[in-house]
């Protein structure tokens, strides 16, 4: 399978990457590919111009500043996933990445390709929610911070317009008495996902939940948050009583898609159940 | 008409150039223009592993790249491996395990190895699971691809290249 024809641009820095975005009609940015080129095969993608981003320079880095984990757009996945900085100070990053694809899609594919892909079962975009990540995006008339809240749209949809890309991913640091799970239910190791979810549980110094952060995957056109679960644990202590009964509401407000690996009601259920074990996997890794 | 435009790159270790369109995706531009069809396409769309390559160091799938991006790019296939007509100690040690039935996988199951290996020389059998879990061999049941990956790695610890 060999994608449509099209004309393929390298720009040397971001800034000439977004003037040729926004002079091309029909532009794409190409990052690591591992989602775009499998599209343009298909042929569920014709740009008729590649704007190839990945031998820009100074891309690809993991930082730590005022409180965030500062991510280039260029980073791996691989990178993602081993930086000791981001297994330490936001685990839940490195675990979600673990679980894309296979080494070779981790080698190449990006943290902010996966991100502007935008696909609701892919497994970087649900831990970035739940993070309350965002992104710096880069047009021709400046930058702007864009909210993972506001960020994904609709499938495959995001907010940043054509003639934008993103310069660099930031996450917030965990806070003390932080625990986090990102676990998936897939067919098989690699897979993308049936039911996903990403839960990120602080206590205060008295063990009471002060704050908790649950995005599901795979749970309709964009990740979403748990709202209903996140409130039921807010200002309890996280027993098993607790957890179960916040759990049974991970299918408020969701519309999960049905397909041959699973209907809607059973993806429905299967949100409640990784719900719940997430939580009890997050609780668990509560350090001091 | 979109032209074509000549690339040059390093495959094993071999200065190399051919003519390639923007579409044209590596594995193509390997096998086709390059002559080296020891990389092999099995399902074209990432998944399977066959057209693995190590690209700059890292194993990546070649039906998943274009050849423009590999312009200047340091290229190991399955052929850059056997030195001197000698086989590479990860080739011996699949050949001796029985590691491949069909033998279709196999250029994409080594370079996966090579790459593991590179990076984990003693790789824990889980290690071993996880590494090549972008790798489909339909003959085997992976238990001889398995030991095949031990034995290499106990093999280039004794000293292999």
């Amino acid at each position: 399978m060999i994608p449509k024809s099209f004309d393929y641009l390298r720009p040397s820095t971001l800034q000439e990457a977004v003037q040729m975005l926004d002079r091309y009609e029909e532009s794409k940015v190409l990052a690591g590919g591992q989602s775009l080129i499998a599209l343009m095969k298909l042929r569920l993608a014709a740009p008729k111009y590649i704007v190839d981003i990945t031998r820009i320079p100074g891309l690809s880095y993991v930082k730590e500043e005022r409180g965030k984990l500062v991510i280039g757009a260029l980073t791996t996945h691989d990178t993602v996933e081993n930086s000791p900085l981001i297994r330490q100070k936001c685990p839940i990053l490195s675990e979600a990445a673990s679980r894309i694809g296979d080494q070779q899609i981790r080698n190449r594919g990006t943290i902010a390709g996966t991100l502007c892909h935008a696909d609701p079962s892919a497994d970087v975009p649900t831990a970035f929610l739940a993070l309350d990540g965002e992104v710096v995006a880069l047009s021709p008339s400046g930058e702007r911070v864009i909210k993972a809240s506001e960020f994904f749209v609709d499938f495959f949809t995001t907010a940043l317009n054509p003639n934008e890309v993103v310069r660099e991913v930031r996450v917030p640091v965990f806070s003390p008495r932080t625990g986090s799970a990102y676990i998936k239910h897939a067919r098989r190791e690699g897979d993308f996902a049936i039911a996903a979810v990403a839960a990120i549980v602080t206590l205060d110094a008295k063990g009471v939940c002060k704050s908790a952060s649950i995005a599901l995957g795979s749970a309709g056109p964009t990740p979403l948050r748990a709202v209903e679960v996140e409130k039921a644990l807010v200002g309890k202590k996280l027993t098993d009583d607790v957890i179960v009964a916040a759990s049974e509401l991970a299918d408020r407000g969701i519309s999960p898609p049905s397909d041959i690996h699973g209907s809607a009601e059973y993806r429905a259920e299967m949100a409640k159940v990784f719900t719940k074990r997430a939580l009890r996997l997050a609780v668990s890794r509560i350090g001091g | 008409m979109v032209e074509k435009r000549k690339i040059k790159l390093t495959v094993n270790g071999v200065e190399m150039e051919g003519e390639a369109e923007p579409r044209t995706l590596l594995v193509h531009f390997i096998r086709d223009t390059l002559g080296l069809t020891g990389t092999h396409i099995g399902c074209d769309t990432g998944h399977c592993g066959c057209c693995t390559i190590i690209m700059n160091g890292v194993s990546v799938k070649s039906c998943m790249v274009l050849a423009y991006q590999a312009e200047g790019a340091n290229i190991l296939t399955i052929e850059g491996l056997a030195k001197e007509g000698k086989l590479h100690p990860i080739q011996e040690a699949f050949w001796e395990n029985h590691g491949l039935q069909c033998g279709y996988c196999t250029p994409g199951q080594i370079m996966s190895t090579y790459f593991l290996l590179s990076r984990k020389p003693k790789p824990t059998e889980e290690e071993i699971r996880r590494g090549l879990e972008g790798n489909y061999c339909r003959c085997t049941g992976y238990i001889n691809i398995i030991k095949s990956v031990k034995a290499a790695a106990e093999k280039m610890a004794k000293g292999g290249s």
